[in-house]
């Protein structure tokens, strides 16, 4: 009687294999907290490209444009808050460098999200009527309410078109090799809606454990991912770095300060990279490490 | 202590006014002012007023701006936040990088929004606050280049364009005060345009007209913004912010105080 569910853990980059040129990728976490960082970095040392980013975006967007890997992005804003514009998305839509972009309203992210997790083609909603997220993005339509208001008007509202994904990738706390995750911070931004938009899910996550383990020290409310709706996992300590990932770690402030410094020219971008960007994820870790070092004496 | 008020202070018993009536509804603050401005509501005029720490959690007491509280009253991730906007209970005060005529705002981008002069945060919420629930915004420095007769995005929508969208739009388009380092401003102007309702003490209406680039409305009953009481300023000064964090979004230099030459 040993039937147990399917064993799911994965290396880094053989989730980043399952990624092709051109798929939509939707990555969870929101702006600078929570965000699959390892994941992302490993996209960065693949040879993926023309990928869709679809992100409550942080340096994930960021680092990705400034890679040349985006051919679409859909966001609300991208945003590392202590530093409030990301300047590596700023210099990639200043200079034209992302072919196609999608600015929705960020109520209208989650109802896409929602839609998509759903499989309808579209949900209504009012966010968006009135704004330029409907100029700017004309193929999104509104529709006709078939029932009145209720003060009697028949109205329109946008039928925010479903946000499908090819791949999810989120970053939580805790997982099981099956794929059940539990966030132990104060938010689960929309990490399940990601997964259950996508048609392929994968979980990296600061520490593997018994099943059982998820729920040891913390409640059952906190399990927001079930294996069903996933494809992958990995353990990446401190995966998420350097957005936070409270309680196992604050967002590293220090390091956000040095990348967007360095983000300003081509120089000290390309001191940056060869520095942090040019090894594996172990290497990002020593680095990381070094740097932590540093600036502590 | 001295019972001059600073302009900041002058800003954020202004804030404060503009969340005194909203009785029991969630204040979302954005920015340091804001925060200001509504905790001080919530300890004179508003008690009612539901405010979180600007992360996940509703706060039952009022701590200092940026200090944490260790009672809270509920639960508030950002996809609740979503829920509360589409609600309605709600009154946020929202940053603006662009403002125009017809109370339209933008957070987006500046210049031709498919390769922006400077590309901004992003619209955010603002289209969806908008057209959701009361919406006020907040400029630290009041200039023309805030103030524009066209903005270059529309991110929050005014009540024109929201009317011109229809009932749906416009029936729950709220943009109540733009609060500025100069005066007060609401949205009832000729044909709902942005209107200076009062000028902050030592400011003159003339100053406000330069520093903005339209044709700016003023209420026939323009008054001056009123000074914080004694028992604000310590609530101010003494509670909310003894670091005078307000002071550096705000300089003193413009403070109210008499100009000793007059």
């Amino acid at each position: 009687m040993s039937a147990q569910p399917r064993d799911k853990r994965m290396t880094i980059d053989e989730i980043v294999a399952q990624i092709e040129d051109g798929m939509t990728v939707g990555i969870g976490g929101w702006g600078p907290r929570r965000k699959p960082m390892a994941l992302v970095r490993a996209i960065l040392r693949s040879g993926l490209k023309d990928l869709t980013i679809v992100s409550w975006g942080g340096a994930d967007v960021g680092l990705l444009a400034r890679a040349g890997k985006v051919r679409k992005l859909v966001y609300a804003f991208v945003s590392l808050d202590t530093v409030p514009l990301e300047p590596n998305f700023q210099r990639a839509r200043q200079n034209g460098t992302i072919p196609e972009v999608v600015e929705l309203d960020e109520g209208m992210f989650q109802t896409g999200l929602y839609a998509a997790a759903q499989r309808l083609p579209f949900l209504p909603m009012r966010a968006g009527l009135g704004s330029d997220v409907l100029a700017n993005n004309p193929w999104i339509k509104t529709v006709t309410s078939p029932y009145p208001d209720t003060d009697g008007t028949v109205g329109e509202f946008v039928a925010v078109p479903a946000l499908n994904l090819d791949v999810a990738l989120v970053h939580l706390n805790r997982a099981d090799q099956h794929g059940n995750a539990t966030y132990l911070g104060p938010d689960p931004y929309f990490d399940d809606l990601f997964v259950q938009a996508a048609t392929k899910a994968y979980v990296s996550c600061e520490q593997i454990v018994d099943t059982a383990g998820l729920t040891v020290d913390t409640p059952v409310q906190r399990l927001l991912i079930s294996r069903m709706m996933v494809d992958g996992v990995v353990e990446t300590p401190n995966g998420a770095h350097f957005t936070t990932c409270a309680p196992d770690y604050e967002r590293d402030e220090a390091f956000q300060r040095a990348y967007a410094k360095a983000a300003a020219d081509e120089d000290t971008w390309t001191a940056f990279e060869a520095r942090f960007l040019s090894g594996d994820e172990s290497a990002y870790q020593a680095a990381v490490a070094e740097f932590a070092k540093e600036n502590a004496s | 202590m001295s019972d001059e008020p600073t302009r900041a202070e002058v800003c954020a018993a202004a804030i404060a006014d503009a969340f005194a009536e909203d009785g029991e509804i969630f204040a979302s603050p954005m920015g340091l002012l804001p925060m200001l401005g509504v905790r001080l509501a919530k300890l004179t005029s508003n008690p009612d007023l539901v405010i979180s720490d600007g992360e996940s959690l509703w706060l039952a007491g009022v701590p200092p701006i940026h200090a944490k509280q260790e009672v809270v009253e509920g639960w508030i991730p950002f996809r609740r936040v979503f829920d509360v906007v589409a609600y309605g209970k709600r009154h946020v005060m929202m940053g603006a990088t662009q403002i125009d005529r017809e109370g339209n705002q933008n957070i987006s981008a500046i210049g031709d929004f498919n390769q922006p002069a400077r590309q901004l945060l992003g619209s955010r919420g603002a289209p969806g606050n908008t057209v959701n629930n009361r919406t006020s915004y907040w400029v630290p420095k009041h200039s023309p280049r805030v103030f524009v007769e066209q903005v270059d995005v529309v991110s929050g929508v005014g009540p024109t364009r929201a009317k011109a969208a229809g009932p749906t739009a416009s029936r729950y388009n709220d943009i109540h005060r733009i609060v500025t380092d100069l005066g007060v401003l609401d949205v009832k102007g000729p044909g709902d345009a942005v209107r200076l309702i009062s000028t902050h003490p030592g400011v003159t209406v003339d100053e406000v007209r330069e520093a903005t680039g339209f044709d700016l409305a003023v209420a026939d009953d323009l008054i001056e913004s009123r000074s914080p009481s004694y028992a604000e300023l310590v609530v101010i000064r003494e509670m909310l912010d003894p670091k005078n964090l307000r002071d550096r979004e705000v300089p003193a230099k413009d403070s109210a105080q008499k100009d000793p030459a007059q």
